[in-house]
């Protein structure tokens, strides 16, 4: 699926990285703990987080995560749009909670890595 | 950009500072990208840094990365001056964690940070001394 179909099927506002939205993500993960995003074998999966602070940002920069969705509309600090547009990612975010976002995910196809 | 081997980099880090906590292992991550190394080792690489990194933050006072890249290794040593790590097995078990509560909600303290750095890197080595610092030394090959 492509983020921009994801975009459309859940609603979500983009923050940042809206010139990559034609990219594909196959596998998602769900995580409010960094270090756990942080052991992950896969890279370009898509992060559905309630962690919005610049760590969550800069983790998925580090991991390789290709989009992270912050759920339960809370708020984009500047710093973390600025750190979302510094490591060029997609960040995404979402007034549903990570429950409905990962569900609507996985029967739309979006595969889990464990 | 043009790089010369060995190729030396160095940063520094501030206990404490977060929002400044991987931007070493940014910055690493873009240089090797330009370097065109193969991504998923890139990605091993930076994650490890950025383990080392956020530990120095999370647990020291200061510290300073020293980076030496050639054509077959990557050779990282992350020196702190901070408590040092008393029982430093005891450390590297996975779930073992001091964090503060800071720390943690923060998304980190879940004691996986050394095991990960283990499971990234070729070789890593752990030097401690309680109440001066402590020193990371790890190496990953580029051909793998
Ligand atoms: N640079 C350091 N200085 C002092 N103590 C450290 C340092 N690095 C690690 N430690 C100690 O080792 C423990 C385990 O470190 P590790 O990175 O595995 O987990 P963590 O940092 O607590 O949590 P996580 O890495 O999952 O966010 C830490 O909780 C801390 O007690
Ligand atoms: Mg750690």
């Amino acid at each position: 699926m492509t983020i921009s179909q994801l975009v459309e099927l859940l609603g979500l506002e983009v923050v940042c990285g809206q010139e990559r939205i034609d990219e594909e993500v196959e596998f998602a993960f769900a995580s409010d703990l960094m270090s756990d995003v942080l052991t992950l074998d896969k890279s370009g999966v898509l992060l559905i987080t309630g962690l919005a602070n610049p760590q969550a940002v800069r983790t998925s920069e580090i991991a390789d995560v290709t989009a992270i969705i912050i759920a339960r509309g809370k708020t984009i600090t500047q710093e973390m749009s600025d750190l979302a547009e510094e490591g060029n990612m997609i960040l995404l975010t979402s007034k549903l909670s990570v429950f409905k976002i990962a569900g609507e995910l996985y029967s739309a196809g979006i595969k889990a890595i464990y | 950009m043009n790089f010369g081997f060995p190729m030396r980099l160095q940063y520094m880090i501030s206990g404490g500072d977060f929002n400044n906590a991987g931007a070493a292992a940014s910055s690493l991550k873009k240089i090797l990208k330009q370097l065109s190394i193969d991504s998923e080792l890139v990605r091993k690489i930076v994650v490890a840094l950025y383990e080392a990194e956020v530990n120095v933050v999370a647990h020291a006072y200061s510290g300073l990365i020293n980076i030496e890249l050639d054509h077959e290794k990557i050779l990282i040593v992350i020196q702190d001056e901070g408590p040092g790590i008393p029982d430093i097995d005891k450390a590297m078990e996975a779930g073992f964690s001091t964090a503060s509560e800071e720390v943690r909600s923060m998304g980190f303290g879940a004691g996986m940070g050394l095991p990960n750095i283990k499971k990234n890197t070729s070789t890593l080595s752990v030097e401690s001394e309680v109440g001066k610092g402590t020193k990371l030394e790890m190496i990953i090959y580029l051909n793998t």
